[in-house]
């Protein structure tokens, strides 16, 4: 039973006469991107801690600059036999140790002058009378180094992998799961720490790379190389299933070249989920770093990282607390600003996302 | 059933011969000093060293040298290179260690992950979901041995009070009181960064789950919400969960938790393996990865079974 249209009912002819009597607006098409990143803006939180990211980033950049012109030292230098005027008073940056009061006590270093050193020793000296707060930043340098390095190799080889698996099928894709599972069999840590401490006795000589021992490029290839079958895995999963769209067939059709399905049809639509792996496992390499480091695995002595500085720290750890308390509250404020803007950043990336906000 | 048993287990044998491989290979591409001169001591003539070489057999072609190796790990007369113990009986002397920390951990950590999950999935969006959230953050931020060290410092080198005891291990047999008591630090410290991924992955799954016809169905004709939530939308969320624990229970029980056991001074199989990986010695790490890749092989095969049983509609491959 047709309705009649009756006056003043809004039906869609009126709807027309209105939209005509309206100056006409452009409809712009938004890419995916622009619409990721206008939801990305709104996500406060998530910017503040990339904000907070990037000023630990420059404040680690700055290193150098700390160290020449407020603490007057180098990252490695010593003061064993120096004293510091704290308060206009001479104080040995490390007390000698010996019998004090019919004691026996061990030399025990300076403790935070905070502002009343002039710049120097802020957060105290460690057991052989280096500078805690310049180590820290130059730890920092080292530590981000490897976090934000080590992940982009990462994530290139899984990359690669993951879409040579899924486009060609077959042998090479059974070679490279296999290659995963076995990844998977080992925990993580052993691997890492005996990769990482046969890598620091000689060094690395094999066809044709040569690096050092001691060299940060070490935990930085081996943190990377333990954890390629982890982001490997699930990117092969996501390309496999696009492997089969009809956008894929088409291309194929077309003539298109191998090189150009996986890189120019298959890769731009896995990139966001490439992006938030990215950006979390920067968090997950810095934790490793520190862990590899602790264990002597990863980053070498006179190096500082923020894992060496926890493990020289623990020795003094009753007396000085700040020794191991700094690098360790500095990895989980890098640590939780990249947790906190890699989930903000899926959720703008990630369409689903839209439900679980509204809720 | 059968054949999933059958090609499961071909698959574990194959995965553990690779594993063992691919450990060996790492050994012998990378150069980390000749196990000759470490075993002939400091004072040794090349003479001494070239015997030592030709009695080990490091002077035979690799592939032979493996299977020696292997040969011996399968009859439990494998000996460390630096300490000449026998290497299966110091795995055997770290496992009390390792599954006390491991088995009380879990139960920790699942229980509190499940917890943590579904509370701040019942109250998403209110303020005790953002402060369950906060946490979790933090938990799976934290450095685990800087957590070990800080609350050592803190609950037991008298930073804030000495009440619990220093590390080390006391074996159920001998005190079970004290062994309760010297594990509560370890176990809250190994299980805080799992209870923050869990509860994390939980929440995101209750929610997803929440969504699903089958839970309005419930809900619209008037099941209580504790039930809908229990029976209906636990049931599916927790499958993920299960697959994690799994896997993750594991490779804490295989020596994976080598920065708690290292912390806490526990002697366990992971402790074991830091140790031996210092001085660069091949046959215990050979011992502990076997033992810990087949705790995992092992598991996983488990998960698959479970997985089958918890959701009808898969069936285990």
């Amino acid at each position: 039973m047709a309705q009649q249209a009756t006056e003043g009912e809004f039906t869609l002819d009126t709807a027309a006469v209105l939209a005509a009597g309206e100056p006409a607006s452009a409809i712009r098409g938004r890419s995916p991107w622009y619409l990721a990143w206008r939801r990305l803006r709104r996500n406060y939180v998530a910017f503040f801690f990339l904000g907070l990211f990037i000023l630990i980033c420059v404040a680690c950049l700055l290193a150098p600059v700390y160290a020449k012109h407020v603490a007057g030292t180098g990252p490695n230098q010593q003061h064993v036999l120096e004293n510091v005027r704290v308060n206009g008073k001479l104080v040995p940056v490390v007390s000698s140790g010996g019998i004090v009061n019919g004691k026996l006590t061990s030399a025990i270093p300076i403790g935070p002058t905070w502002f009343s050193g002039g710049g120097k020793f802020v957060l105290g000296a460690d057991a052989i009378g280096r500078d805690v707060a310049v180590r820290l930043l130059y730890g920092g340098r080292t530590s981000l180094f490897i976090g934000i390095v080590s992940s982009l190799i990462c994530t290139f080889f899984a990359v690669i992998l993951a879409l040579l698996a899924a486009y060609y099928g077959g042998w090479g894709d059974f070679t490279i799961t296999r290659f995963f599972d076995l990844m998977y069999a080992f925990p993580v840590i052993l691997l890492g720490i005996a990769l990482g401490s046969a890598l620091a006795i000689n060094g690395f000589h094999h066809w044709g790379i040569n690096i050092q021992s001691g060299s940060i490029w070490i935990p930085t290839f081996v943190i990377s190389y333990v954890l390629v079958a982890y982001v490997g895995r699930p990117l092969r999963g996501q390309v496999l299933s696009l492997r089969q769209k009809e956008f894929i067939e088409a291309s194929i059709a077309q003539g298109a070249s191998p090189f150009r399905v996986m890189f120019i049809e298959l890769l731009p639509n896995i990139m966001s989920s490439v992006l938030v792996f990215f950006t979390l496992i920067i968090a997950t390499n810095i934790l490793l770093e520190s862990a590899l480091s602790f264990l002597g695995a990863g980053v070498q002595p006179p190096t500082a990282s923020w894992g060496t500085q926890i493990a020289d720290g623990q020795d003094l750890i009753v007396t000085r607390p700040w020794l191991s308390l700094a690098p360790g509250i500095m990895i989980v404020l890098t640590v939780v600003a990249l947790n906190v803007f890699g989930d903000g950043l899926r959720d703008a990336l990630d369409p689903r996302a839209k439900v679980r906000i509204q809720r | 059933m059968a054949a999933f048993l059958v090609r499961r287990t071909i698959g574990a044998i194959l995965v553990l011969v690779a594993v063992t491989f691919f450990v060996f290979v790492i050994f012998i591409v990378v150069p980390g000093g000749d196990p000759a001169e470490r075993i002939a001591g400091k004072n040794a003539t090349p003479q001494n060293i070239e015997n030592i070489r030709h009695d080990w057999g490091f002077d035979r072609p690799f592939y032979v040298q493996y299977y020696k190796m292997m040969e011996k790990m399968a009859t439990g007369s494998l000996v460390s290179y630096t300490s000449q113990q026998n290497v299966v009986q110091q795995i055997e002397q770290g496992m009390p260690a390792t599954f006390s920390l491991s088995i009380g951990a879990g139960v920790i950590w699942l229980f509190f992950g499940i917890l943590v999950g579904v509370i701040s999935a019942i109250s998403a969006g209110k303020f005790s979901d953002r402060a369950i959230t906060v946490l979790a953050l933090v938990g799976v931020s934290l450095p685990i041995f800087w957590l070990g060290i800080v609350t050592r410092y803190y609950l037991a080198e008298g930073g804030l009070t000495s009440f619990f005891p220093d590390g080390e291990y006391v074996p159920l047999t001998d005190n079970p009181a004290q062994w309760f008591f010297h594990l509560i630090l370890p176990w809250t410290v190994l299980a805080v960064g799992f209870i923050g991924f869990y509860g994390r992955v939980l929440r995101g799954n209750v929610l997803d789950t929440s969504n699903e016809d089958y839970v309005r169905t419930a809900k619209a004709k008037g099941l209580p919400p504790k039930r809908i939530m229990r029976k209906h939308i636990l049931r599916l969320s927790l499958i993920p969960i299960i697959t994690l624990f799994g896997l993750d229970f594991a490779g804490v029980l295989g020596g994976g938790a080598i920065l708690t056991e290292t912390v806490f001074d526990l002697h366990g199989v992971g402790q074991y393996a830091a140790q031996s990986i210092n001085n660069f010695d091949l046959p215990p790490i050979m011992g502990v990865t076997l033992y810990g890749a087949m705790f995992i092989v092992v598991f996983s095969v488990f998960v698959d079974l479970l997985y089958a049983y918890l959701d009808p509609r898969i069936r285990p491959t």
